[in-house]
């Protein structure tokens, strides 16, 4: 890829996806704008027009807003803080040589295939249930009264259904770090007198930062966006204490079915996507080169 | 300080037997060989002195005291690896210090051994690089550098050359002989590389199939090879062995002579040359004399004998005589 006919010619074949990437970008994100500058309620479809920023006020305004803000921060921060920690921490385990080795790793990566509102059905009616959960058995066997996760823990009840979902994807995305570490370079620390602890402080854990970083960013991406484990779970409920923004704008398209508001709120979505993603890149995103 | 002691050293991996039982002794100050050709168990045993694999049964005495079941950390040995097994992440500095940052060395004693290692091993102006940026000759220092600076009762190195290219390799050795000369520590060395184990070595362990074929010094087994295995595996180009009537002559099963002790010219053999390589200071050939075989024939200076010339041999000096069993008479 050196000489200029040939650069020309990659720029020319990757043109056409890059275009076709740009529409698929482009288009939803000048409707959603401009549909966030409107009056344009489902239920009033008469009455139309600009409303210049009234619809960013009123999220702004109201007091729901900043509670699903921080939820949704919430979220993704203790997702990631579950997935990473423990998903080292299960990598390091099924690194291990054990009989059944292939089945294990099955067995952890399997919650990954499953459907994020079937997952969520499955923790809250079989886990989290206050009568048949299997946390509601074990709190009874001890003769405590069963905690009623979704209605006193909302919030934690879904970092939780979320964070069972993603930790078969950290792990796996770990463990194959793990792999790639040449067994010489441990056996060399061994040598240097390094502990179990100091070979996973100074070997591993450098050894598999660019993963974590990738596992952090990856998921940052997708945990913006949950909404189906709260829609099957705790509706954004009890009150709005578990309500994410995109559950708000869920909300405000679908059930208030004012679409310029949800619009508004889809943008301001971007916004913090956008700011997180920042401050990722500069906190962590140094570790993707090299 | 250094003195390692085997006894009866066995390790097998489940069914299979790599190390059936070894017994040797490595004095202190010793610079010994490993040398085989490959899976011959050589590393394996290298491994096992490090305490890097266990033993499956027997003794490794190191300093007179039983180290069997000792972890490698405690052994007070340091390994060079194959790989060099540096630690990507860290800078040559860290690298260096890493042993003694683990041994919990104060930081001004620290810096002071990493300096003094840099100077011996010229690498004082790349101690804030990475690995990545270094050259596979500086690369071999620093894992150099990583072992001496613990001051370990022996040094370990396993196959460390097998990267480099030829003429690096030819300079990293001298290094090596040199740092063994100024430090007096023991060192054990694997290799499957005879010229680094001849040029080496104060002692040449010969290992084949996990069994220690012979002991000694270089020049020992050079000139008095105990079997056929040693006297096939020492020397470049090989030995001619020679099986059949020629041998019984010499009341053997089996005679060898090598390449320099035939002289062309006038003799008893006769045959024609396959390949003929002049190097200048040597020739070497290739006759292949009827009822004998491929003769290989190394003369000194310029032999004037080319492809399918038609040649003379003679055997002049000594002629190794082996038995049925392939052991020297």
């Amino acid at each position: 890829m050196s000489t200029q006919s040939s650069r020309l010619a990659a720029r020319l074949m990757v043109a056409p996806s890059v275009a076709v990437l740009l529409i698929w970008m482009i288009v939803p994100l000048a409707m959603t704008l401009y549909y966030s500058f409107r009056l344009y309620r489902l239920i009033s479809p008469e009455r139309t027009g600009w409303t210049g920023f009234t619809n960013y006020v009123w999220f702004f305004q109201s007091p729901e807003f900043w509670l699903a803000m921080g939820n949704t921060l919430a979220l993704v921060g203790g997702v990631l803080a579950i997935t990473v920690v423990l998903g080292l921490l299960i990598a390091l385990l099924i690194d291990q040589p054990v009989k059944g080795q292939g089945i294990l790793r099955i067995l952890v990566i399997a919650p990954f295939f499953v459907m994020p509102p079937v997952a969520a059905s499955i923790l809250e009616n079989l886990f989290m249930h206050p009568q048949n959960g299997l946390f509601a058995a074990i709190a009874m066997g001890f003769g405590a009264q069963p905690i009623l996760f979704l209605q006193d823990y909302p919030m934690l009840s879904v970092i939780g259904i979320v964070s069972w979902e993603w930790l078969p994807f950290s792990t796996l995305i770990l463990l194959t770090a793990l792999q790639s570490l040449s067994s010489e370079q441990l056996e060399a620390a061994e040598m240097d007198g390094a502990s179990a602890f100091n070979r996973f402080r100074f070997i591993i854990l450098p050894h598999a930062t660019r993963a974590i970083t990738v596992v952090i960013l990856i998921q940052t991406i997708f945990l913006l966006g949950i909404f189906g484990e709260i829609f099957t779970t705790t509706q954004g409920g009890p009150g709005s204490a578990s309500t994410t923004l995109p559950y708000m704008i869920f909300k405000q398209a679908i059930a208030a079915k004012d679409i310029g508001r949800a619009a508004a709120g889809g943008i301001i979505a971007v916004i913090l996507a956008n700011i997180v993603a920042y401050f990722l890149m500069r906190g962590i995103g140094r570790h993707l080169d090299a | 300080m250094g003195k390692i002691q085997l006894t009866k050293v066995r390790k097998s991996f489940g069914e299979v037997d790599v190390i059936p039982g070894i017994d040797l002794t490595i004095e202190n100050g010793e610079f010994v060989v490993f040398v085989g050709p490959s899976g011959c168990g050589k590393s394996t045993l290298l491994r096992l002195i490090a305490g890097l694999e266990d033993t499956t049964s027997g003794v490794i005495d190191i300093d007179g005291k039983d180290a069997t079941s000792l972890p490698p950390a405690k052994r007070g040995l340091a390994m060079v690896f194959q790989s060099y097994a540096l630690y990507p992440h860290m800078t040559v500095r860290k690298n260096i210090a890493f042993p003694l940052k683990m041994a919990g060395m104060d930081q001004a004693e620290q810096d002071k051994r990493v300096e003094r290692a840099a100077k011996v091993l010229n690498l004082a102006n790349y101690l804030d690089r990475r690995p990545g940026q270094l050259s596979g000759g500086q690369r071999q220092r620093v894992a150099i550098g990583r072992a001496i600076v613990r001051e370990p009762a022996a040094f370990l190195f396993d196959e460390p050359l097998s990267n480099l290219d030829a003429a690096l390799r030819v300079g990293m050795r001298q290094e090596i002989s040199e740092l063994h000369q100024s430090l007096k520590t023991t060192m054990i060395y694997v290799t499957h590389d005879q010229v680094e184990a001849m040029t080496m070595a104060d002692k040449i362990v010969v290992l084949n199939a996990g069994r220690i074929e012979q002991v000694g010094a270089p020049l020992e087994l050079y000139h008095t090879p105990k079997n056929l295995f040693v006297a096939g595996f020492i020397g470049s180009p090989k030995m001619n062995l020679i099986e059949g009537a020629e041998a019984a002559k010499h009341n053997a099963h089996t005679i060898g002579i090598r390449p320099e002790h035939i002289t062309v010219g006038e003799g008893p053999w006769e045959g024609v040359v396959g390949l003929s390589e002049h190097l200048g200071s040597d020739s070497f050939i290739k006759v292949d004399v009827a009822g004998l075989g491929i003769i290989n024939v190394r003369g000194s200076g310029e032999l004037n004998v080319h492809h399918g010339d038609r040649v003379r041999l003679a055997p002049a000096g000594k002629i190794h005589r082996f038995d049925s069993q392939g052991l020297a008479i």
